[in-house]
């Protein structure tokens, strides 16, 4: 990939039915895409899922990645609000090892950061923190030193502010969409595929 | 569709087998193309009962290429039938196949009880699985009262928006159980599938107003001229504007060859002054094609002056190679019909006197105008092919240097009247795709072209043609090699033919054999009263066309080269070739 690459976050609806996540998934690993985080969740509405889908990745392919998750049968709607206005959230659990002398120290960082302590043993403690990915990147560098023995993280989830229609088939303004990114002249496409057929030369028969 | 009503008010008690049946009915299936085993058993059993002609194949490849060329010859769903497991996975490359031309077909496999699911049981295969990347969309049923709504589904989708292949596993248990059949209930909830939406106003008048303003240029005329049935509506907006047409190798057709604003064929074999007037354009019109890379070359030099309107029907491939100005999304034939009053009647008589000038170079080294040195050339044979049936068949190609001689030198006035693999390029499509097109279209006379290594990939079916009693043509265009990766081997790895010679059966012998008419033929003056016989002979025959074994496809842009940098048939032919 010779784009630049940039955190790409993407709200995907789907119908709540066996293998859709692999059809999904399957879309970024054909291209050799990393998924960073994906969360799957029920929604207000039955039958319907709703997945956060966090992936760096170039802007050409962020938008191919979108077209084509939309071409899914199972998929109600798909958008990159990478660059619209979002609340984003993830939750970790963080065991850190807590002496008698680093306990203290530890609860001062802990309200600090507005998280807090879900378990206490003798010579360990487990630390809750919601928020957006830099606050609790910030926590765990501080809590680093004392030793992290183990940690898991949900993924973001991600949520336009305010109210907006819900775009249920995404077609009139995905077509705006193209539209505009055509007259912006985004990088899209071009670099990428172009590599890959230089590349290939003399290439396949 | 030819749907039933009668009996469509009052559920009745079937058997999911039965309701496979029942459906391909309702959804005016009249052939199937299959190939029994244990898992899909029950569903033979239940043909028994069925109206639906099954047509017996020799490999389960060949059942989904013959879908395909039945779904390529007629527009509607072709429909393959398959064994779990290995039945299941000999189907991969036609599926493939169809996904990448857009073909409308509908597979369905039998699978194991869904009670053994995922034990590794015996001829358990995840099908759909496999399949996930080369499927429009596919089903695991594994009731009864799934199979109804899951085969309305798979048809809807296969056929609409932008077509492709869909598949159905059903497990055994499903086509043994039996629930109550009721049509109307299993209407298809797809969400969203046929773009319901139009380009508004401002774009349309943004693309008439560069297509008015445009001194140079050139309609690209692709297969999704012919999927969406806009010939008409493209030979109006060419005529209005004068504009010149060029054509992908699968939109061969969706223009009349004979049309005096056809160009011809673009892209790596394309035509010279084609590819000329695409990089010297200042504006291409693209109408359901996709900027393939055999199609642009290298893409930083491609078309640097034109502006470009892509007219497409699939929002995933606007903007995927080439950067488009004014992209118009949706159906070709409803859009154009917007389009055509906004643009106004011009003409570009510079323009193509500019064209002209490039198209005269080219014909001097054309192989019609060559002198006749007494070999056999593949391009002479297929000109007369297209004499002889006054270009009025249905050709089915497989894929090499022969197919790329069928595009230059069969000039094809119709859509649907040039059958081949494409954007796969499947060595061992022509035989089967015929024997669907044959069934698509009984009265046209169907003539496989096929080189001698995809013709002996798929020639089991020869079987399936004297089985079924069809009247289907072969033409072996036999070079004793793998002619295209030889002409790789001599241009781009110094003549070290690796791998590429071929030898072949007594291919007359072979006919013979399965009670077909064989002729071999090695000399120019043969052609003709060879293809006379064969036509003329009331069902299937094969001619073994012995042609010269070192010709070369020209011209050719290599894979990643400018689409202007194109190696020429050198003149005289004894040359070698040089980049000019
Ligand atoms: C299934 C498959 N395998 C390999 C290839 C690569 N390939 C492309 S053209 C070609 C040679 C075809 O030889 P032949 O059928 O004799 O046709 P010719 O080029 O000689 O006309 C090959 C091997 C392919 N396209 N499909
Ligand atoms: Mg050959």
């Amino acid at each position: 990939m010779t784009e630049r690459e940039k955190t790409h976050t993407f709200v995907v609806y789907v119908e709540n039915k066996p293998g859709v996540l692999n059809r999904i998934a399957s879309l970024f690993r054909r291209r050799g895409y990393n998924i960073e985080s994906l969360t799957v969740g029920h929604t207000e509405r039955p039958n319907i899922s709703r997945m956060t889908i966090v992936s760096s990745i170039g802007e050409g392919a962020a938008h191919r990645v979108e077209a084509n998750i939309y071409k899914l049968v199972n998929v109600l709607s798909v958008e990159d609000v990478t660059h619209a206005t979002t609340i984003s959230r993830s939750l970790a659990l963080i065991k850190v090892v807590a002496s008698e002398e680093s306990r203290h120290r530890l609860m001062e960082i802990v309200r600090v950061f507005r998280a807090r302590v879900v378990d206490l043993a003798p010579r360990s403690l487990i630390i809750e923190i919601t928020g957006a990915e830099d606050k609790i990147h910030a926590l765990v560098d501080v809590l680093r030193p004392f030793g992290i023995l183990e940690m898991v993280r949900t993924g973001q989830v991600v949520m336009r502010r305010g109210v907006q229609e819900r775009v249920e088939t995404s077609s009139p303004k995905a077509a705006e969409d193209d539209t505009r990114r055509s007259k912006q002249k985004t990088g899209s496409g071009p670099s990428g595929a172009n590599a890959l057929v230089e590349a290939e030369h003399p290439g396949s028969v | 569709m030819n749907e039933r009503s009668s009996d469509s008010a009052t559920p009745r008690k079937l058997s999911g087998a039965e309701i496979i049946w029942e459906c391909l009915e309702r959804l005016g299936v009249e052939h199937v193309f299959g190939y029994p085993g244990g898992a899909i058993l029950p569903t033979y059993d239940a043909l028994t009962k069925s109206r639906v002609h099954h047509v017996l194949v020799r490999h389960e490849q060949g059942a989904t290429h013959m879908a395909d060329g039945y779904a390529r010859a007629s527009g509607r769903v072709g429909v393959a039938l398959a064994t779990s497991g290995p039945g299941a996975t000999n189907m991969v490359t036609g599926i493939a196949t169809a996904m990448m031309d857009s073909s409308p077909i509908v597979c369905i496999t039998g699978q194991v009880g869904s009670a053994v699911l995922g034990s590794d049981a015996f001829q358990e295969t995840d099908i759909t699985g496999i399949t996930i990347p080369i499927t429009k969309h596919n089903y695991l049923v594994t009731r009864a009262d799934e199979i109804a709504v899951s085969l309305r589904e798979a048809f809807h989708i296969a056929a609409s928006d932008r077509p492709g292949p869909v598949l159905v596993d059903i497990t055994k248990d499903a086509q043994l159980g039996s629930c109550e059949f009721d049509w109307e209930l299993a209407a298809p909830r797809v969400h969203r599938q046929v773009p319901d939406f139009f380009p508004d106003p401002a774009q349309l008048n943004q693309a008439a107003a560069l297509i008015n303003e445009s001194q140079r240029p050139v309609i690209l005329a692709g297969h999704g001229i012919i999927l969406s049935g806009a010939g008409e509506e493209v030979r109006r907006l060419a005529e209005t504007a004068d504009i010149p047409v060029a054509l992908t190798l699968l939109g061969l057709g969706a223009f009349p060859a004979s049309h005096s604003l056809n160009l011809g064929m673009m892209g790596m074999h394309g035509e010279a002054w084609v590819n000329q007037a695409i990089q010297e354009s200042d504006l291409l019109i693209a109408l359901g094609m996709r900027f393939d890379d055999r199609v642009t070359g290298k893409l930083n030099t491609y078309a640097q002056k034109a502006k470009k309107i892509h007219v497409e029907i699939d929002r995933a491939e606007i903007n995927k190679n080439v950067h488009v100005d004014a992209p118009l999304i949706g159906d070709l034939r409803a859009i154009l019909q917007r389009l055509l009053p906004l643009v106004k009647p011009n003409r570009h008589s510079e323009w193509w006197s500019q064209v002209h000038v490039s198209k005269q170079d080219s014909a001097v080294r054309d192989i019609q105008n060559l002198p006749d040195n007494g070999h056999l050339y593949a391009a002479h044979v297929i000109n007369d092919l297209w004499r002889e049936t006054k270009g009025d068949a249905v050709i089915v190609t497989d894929v090499g240097q022969h197919q790329m001689w069928e595009a230059q030198y069969y000039h094809h006035e119709k859509p649907r009247s040039l059958i081949t693999s494409g954007g796969l390029g499947t060595m061992g499509f022509s035989l089967p795709a015929a024997i669907g097109a044959k069934f698509a279209r009984p009265d046209a006379e169907v003539w496989v072209v096929a080189g001698d290594g995809g013709f002996q990939m798929t020639m089991a079916e020869l079987a399936t043609i004297v089985q079924e009693k069809l009247n289907v043509k072969i033409a072996i265009i036999n070079n004793g090699y793998l002619g295209m990766v030889r002409q790789w081997q001599e241009f781009f790895y110094e003549g070290r033919y690796a791998g590429t010679p071929l030898l072949s059966p007594d291919y007359v012998k072979l006919a013979e054999a399965y009670g077909i008419p064989g002729l071999m033929v090695s000399e120019r003056s043969q052609v003709v009263p060879a293809l006379h016989t064969s036509r003329f002979h009331a069902g299937a025959a094969l001619i073994d066309f012995r042609v010269e074994q070192e010709d070369s496809v020209y011209p050719m842009v290599p894979a990643g080269a400018d689409l202007h940098a194109m190696i020429r048939r050198p003149t005289p032919l004894v040359e070698r070739p040089t980049d000019d």
